[in-house]
């Protein structure tokens, strides 16, 4: 792709400026969708806090939200339509077939584009998940439509667009992106990106059923097997509450003891900077950043960090920072809320130290007494 | 196999490896350069001035399309102590003419051009392919080089040595010594963004004219060392360079010096607001004529630094950099022409034609002063900043001491400082190592 | 067995800047680099070929001096080289980006042999999208596997494939059938380092290069900013967040001394955390 479009503020004069003119066929083009993504049962949660974007969304536009569940006949895809439900939908599409137990890109890419073409939709927003991404990229090119990816704020402008933004070149810089003349408009939110919504106990919404034709003998892609991560490797790093992570500052792999000890104490999960996985200190998946995991804790605590804007774009939704750092013109303590500029190896064992005994329920009885 | 073999490999694509490369192989020799950097310019220390005489004698019409960044309008000498710089400036519209004679340039861009113009003019060039090993015959003449890639070694009548000031192959090989401590700089280097608006009106420039500060004084706590500030485009080069003898005697650390050179009061505001991107440390040969050592043996020359041709007193390096390796070329080109073989008495060719450049004439003019600086340097370096500066404060203040009496209070400082004689024998020596 | 592998040539984002004022990129002294997840692909692509003998060749689409990225692929081991630059193709977005290539695929196809597999990088650094390899499939009529972990088996009689692809909350097995497109994850492979004959040949390989004509694109509305739905209408920085972090002062402190005040910190600042935080476990 020749970049010079994201060079530079296009100018007026640019296709952002001309008249965007709808075409007579786009026009019935209304309501904004939600893909509930469903696998091996479980909703991911991304769905939600999509759910939540898509309600402030249809809210603006005056039209209605709408949970897509694609799945095998059965309790499952009815549970995620319920779900979809109670995170605020006002209708749910659902396309049930044996086919559609496990993803595979063409029997979802081929459901998805049918559901829009008789539906129609004007916002279509996935997950920026694997599944999410795979599916977005063919349904888009079948539908010849825009897709905006990965964004961290989606809003409706004057008449009627949306606006979709997120960040470019690293995440040195935002950048707010339109489809112009084509529907729907796509768009995929990562997760932790957005925050959760409130969970309803509504009442049901009003569910479409639609069919799409399709056997399994037409579909080329065999599933063979799936090896869950189980709990303990993968990390549950994005939807953790509290977060501890390391550093380059930190010196050498086996300084990373110390993280995980403080960790495992205050309960939390653990992660690092890419620098770390990149040397093979840890897992790709414990990366928190641009390449990363995003992460939105009630507690982040970041020690020898710089906090490289690739790093801080993937932690800037949590609630409290704190960094842990020998330099105290470290870029981090721009976005962190407390800071301790000291070296990490010899006060994290402290700090450990101190939360041990005042978490431990002994102590905390003596307090209490 | 590589049972390939050329007229000519060259080794290193920097200024030196580049001219040679480019007048060997526009002159219709096969030529093979080896660059271990990922790209030509990758290892070079970024921000430098650029000689446009010099590279017009290789490709005339460069201005057409080399990146070139502002050209120099103006350029200032500064001696500085902890507060305070007096100086020297010039100034000149002059220099606005439509054949600009200096540049400054980026190196990593820079070379990447002249390696580009390398090509298109017929020479074949490997990147991220580092020589191990200069191969000879029974005889000792050298055959051709063996690399870090899997792979034979490759033939060839005559290997250019390019390889910088390091020249761990020439000197690996027995060509040559290593560069001795008191010989060798080692600068640091730093490259500050700007946008370009704000370095025109810092320096008071317009339409991609440039100026250069030299400085020299305190900054180098004592030991015989420059720093310096280029403006390019839309960043500032700014460095500090002390012989690595010193460093070593001092244990001062080139990053504080550094340090401190942009913190000085009169460098502070230039670079304000800056945002720094890349930190380099690099080695200049500073030993002079002196130290040049053999420059060509049967089957090999030698150019640019690792020949030690850099003029130190000047701050040219880049240009008889590009001067040794054109005429090596041009000599490699007439022994073949004439058909003769590359042995050490056919490739004397290039000594004499080197000889009777400015490159050797230059070096030939300072081969003193290093040894003067290198001796001397807290005079030159502390004592006679602070003294210059002293005196101009004095001269500048305002205040109701009488005039008399300051001046006698100068002269006062100068003699305690260094004595009578002290003084004479500076002069003398300074104006000997200069002639 | 012909593999095709697309490759970007893309700004080190590590090294990019952004001016203060006007908030546009300044690209001066910038290196560019071979996109990093492209070289996973393109060593799958290398070892593939190794196993099974043919041909890789790799395409870009970018300006004229994507060619050095080329060059380099050569360098690594790959036969051919094909570049994609018309100025019709300037300001695509990511749908434009796979109609050109698609076309581009579907022309390297005629002329050289149909690829049995294309392969993309996971993402790009720049655009970092993970939409072009998705576009090309859909566009070319592959079959699709993102995210891929490894190949597990490849059968060229049977044409067929499988292969581990990450998914979320564990490895999925899949087997399709040739020809497909497959997105590699980071970390499969290494890329390698060519020898003195790759790199000697690739110095000396002549770029195929291809305009918008060249590679058969007749309709250019489909290309560049004509053929683009998206179009970023504002660029701007990030707001900064107006304080910064609360330094706990650490003059003259033991190290649990600031950790009591850094817990006490917390802990005043998020009342709610001191229930939550659960200790499990002693040692
Ligand atoms: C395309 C791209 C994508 C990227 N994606 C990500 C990403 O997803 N996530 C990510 O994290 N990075 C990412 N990066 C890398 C990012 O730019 C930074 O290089 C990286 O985050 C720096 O990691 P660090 O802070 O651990 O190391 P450094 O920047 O080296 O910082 C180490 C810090 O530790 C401090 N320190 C040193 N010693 C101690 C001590 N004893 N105690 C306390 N502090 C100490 C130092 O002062 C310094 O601030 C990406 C880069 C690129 C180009
Ligand atoms: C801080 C600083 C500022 C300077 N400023 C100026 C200035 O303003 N003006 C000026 O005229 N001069 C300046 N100089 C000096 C100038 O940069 C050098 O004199 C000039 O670059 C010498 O060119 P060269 O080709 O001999 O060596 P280099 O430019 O060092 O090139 C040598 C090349 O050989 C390669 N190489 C080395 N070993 C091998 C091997 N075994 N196999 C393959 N490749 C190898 C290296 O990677 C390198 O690219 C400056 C120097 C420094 C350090
Ligand atoms: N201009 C291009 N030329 C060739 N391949 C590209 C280009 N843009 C993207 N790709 C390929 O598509 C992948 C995903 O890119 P992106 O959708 O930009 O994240 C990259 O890893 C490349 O393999």
């Amino acid at each position: 792709m020749l970049d010079t479009k994201r060079d530079t503020p296009p100018p007026a004069a640019g296709r952002a400026g001309m008249k965007k003119e709808l075409p007579e066929h786009f026009k019935d083009y209304r309501h904004v969708w939600v893909f509930i993504e469903l696998e091996r049962g479980q909703v991911h949660p991304v769905s939600f806090e999509l759910l939540g974007e898509g309600r402030k969304l249809a809210d603006k536009l005056g039209v209605e939200l709408a949970g897509v569940v694609l799945g095998p006949p059965g309790e499952a895809t009815w549970h995620a339509v319920a779900e979809a439900f109670a995170y605020g939908a006002d209708l749910a599409y659902i396309v049930e077939a044996p086919l559609l137990a496990d993803y595979r890109n063409e029997p979802f890419t081929k459901a998805m584009t049918d559901l829009v073409e008789t539906y129609k939709p004007e916002v279509l927003l996935l997950g920026a998940t694997t599944l999410g991404r795979d599916l977005a990229g063919s349904v888009a090119t079948t539908l010849l439509t825009g897709l905006t990816a990965d964004c961290t704020e989606l809003d409706v402008d004057a008449d009627g667009s949306l606006a979709a933004t997120r960040p470019t070149f690293g995440g040195s810089l935002l950048c707010t992106i339109y489809t112009l003349n084509c529907r729907p408009q796509m768009a995929t939110v990562r997760p932790r990106v957005m925050a959760m919504p409130e969970r309803m106990n509504k009442p049901v919404g009003r569910v479409i059923q639609h069919e799409v034709p399709m056997v399994e003998e037409e579909i080329v892609t065999k599933a063979l097997g799936f090896l869950s991560d189980g709990q303990s490797s993968n990390a549950n790093l994005a939807y953790a509450d509290v977060v501890v992570a390391g550093g380059l500052g930190l010196g050498a792999a086996e300084n990373l003891k110390l993280v995980k000890n403080l960790a495992r104490v205050i309960g939390a999960e653990y992660g690092c900077s890419r620098p770390l996985v990149q040397k093979g200190w840890m897992p790709a998946d414990r990366q928190i950043g641009q390449t990363g995991k995003t992460i939105r804790p009630k507690l982040y605590i970041a020690a020898g960090i710089s906090g490289a804007i690739q790093h801080r774009v993937g932690v800037g939704g949590a609630d409290l920072i704190v960094a842990i750092n020998t330099d105290p013109n470290a870029p981090i303590f721009d976005f962190a809320h407390l800071g301790v500029v000291t070296d990490a190896i010899r006060f994290l064992p402290s700090l450990t130290e101190v939360f041990t005994h005042r978490l431990s329920p002994h102590s905390r009885d003596k307090l209490a007494n | 196999m590589t049972e390939e073999k050329f007229d000519a490999i060259v080794i290193g694509a920097g200024m030196a490896g580049n001219a040679a490369a480019y007048t060997m192989a526009s002159r219709g020799l096969k030529v093979l350069q080896l660059e271990r950097g990922e790209y030509p310019g990758s290892k070079n220390v970024q921000g430098a001035i650029m000689y446009s005489n010099m590279l017009e004698k290789i490709i005339p019409d460069f201005r057409d399309d080399a990146p070139l960044e502002r050209h120099l309008i103006e350029q200032r000498f500064w001696m500085m102590d902890d507060t305070s710089h007096i100086g020297m400036q010039y100034r000149s519209d002059d220099f606005n003419e439509s054949r600009h004679n200096r540049y400054t340039v980026i190196r990593a861009q820079f070379d990447k051009w002249f390696s580009r113009k390398v090509r298109e003019a017929g020479a074949t060039v490997l990147c991220e392919t580092t020589v191990t090993e200069l191969a000879r015959d029974s005889d000792g003449k050298v055959i051709g080089v063996l690399t870090d890639r899997t792979g034979d070694m490759i033939l060839a009548d005559v290997v250019v040595l390019a390889e910088g000031v390091n020249g761990l192959l020439g000197t690996r090989a027995g060509l040559r010594e290593t560069p001795k401590p008191q010989n060798v700089a080692l600068a640091v280097k730093e490259m500050h963004f700007l946008p370009e608006e704000v370095i025109d009106q810092r320096f008071g420039l317009k339409a991609n004219e440039g100026c250069v500060i030299e400085a020299a004084g305190t900054i180098s706590r004592s030991m015989a060392g420059l720093a310096f500030l280029y403006t390019n485009k839309e960043s500032i080069s700014i460095g500090i360079g002390c012989l690595v003898s010193d460093f070593a005697a001092t244990m001062e650390s080139p990053y504080e010096l550094l340090e401190s050179f942009k913190n000085h009061p009169s460098i502070r505001t230039l670079i304000a607001g800056s945002e720094v991107k890349e930190y380099a440390a690099h080695l200049i040969p500073e030993g002079g004529y002196r130290a040049i050592p053999q420059l060509f043996g049967n089957g090999w020359v030698v150019v640019g630094d690792a020949a030690q041709l850099n003029n130190a007193v000047h701050r040219e390096g880049s240009n008889l950099a590009m001067t040794s390796g054109r005429l090596a070329g041009e000599a490699i080109f007439l022994v073949r022409k004439g058909g003769r073989p590359m042995t050490k008495e056919n490739l004397a060719l290039y000594k004499s034609m080197l000889d009777k450049s400015f490159v050797i004439k230059d070096l030939r003019k300072y081969k003193d002063m290093p040894a003067l600086l290198h001796t001397n340097s807290r005079n030159f370096f502390t004592t006679y900043p602070q003294l210059l500066s002293q005196a101009a404060q004095n001269f500048m203040r305002v205040d109701s001491t009488p005039k008399l009496d300051k001046e006698r209070a100068t002269t006062a400082a100068f003699i305690k400082a260094r004595s009578r004689w002290g003084l004479v024998g500076d002069a003398v020596r300074l104006a000997f190592a200069w002639r | 067995m012909h593999i095709l592998i697309c490759i970007k040539q893309v700004p080190d984002s590590a090294q990019i800047r952004v001016h203060p004022v006007t908030n546009t990129i300044m690209r001066q002294g910038v290196p560019t680099i071979i996109n990093p997840y492209d070289l996973f692909a393109l060593e799958e692509a290398l070892r593939l070929r190794d196993c099974h003998g043919g041909e890789v060749t790799v395409l870009t689409m970018g300006p004229p001096m994507a060619e050095d990225a080329l060059r380099k692929a050569l360098t690594y081991g790959a036969d051919r080289a094909v570049l994609l630059t018309d100025r019709y193709f300037a300001g695509s977005d990511t749908l434009a980006t796979s109609f050109a290539l698609s076309q581009a695929i579907a022309k390297i196809g005629e002329t050289f042999g149909a690829p049995d597999i294309v392969f993309t990088g996971k993402q790009t650094i720049d655009g970092d999208t993970a939409q072009v390899g998705p576009g090309i499939a859909k566009r070319l009529d592959l079959l699709q596997l993102t995210y891929v972990a490894k190949i597990v088996s490849i059968d060229l009689d049977a044409r067929e494939i499988t292969v581990e692809r990450r998914s979320e909350g564990g490895t999925q097995t899949l087997m399709t059938k040739l020809p497909c497109l497959i997105t590699m994850l980071e970390g499969t492979n290494e890329i390698r380092r060519g020898s003195l004959d790759d790199a000697l040949r690739a110095a000396r390989s002549q770029i195929v290069k291809w305009n918008a004509a060249d590679a058969g694109i007749e309709d250019l509305t489909k290309c560049g900013l004509r053929g683009s739905p998206t179009v970023v209408k504002r660029v701007f920085a990030p707001t900064a967040r107006a304080e910064k972090a609360e330094q706990i002062d650490t003059t003259e402190k033991t190290s649990r001394d600031l950790a009591e005040e850094l817990i006490a910190g917390i802990f005043s600042r998020q009342p709610a955390l001191e229930d939550e935080l659960a200790f499990d476990g002693d040692d």
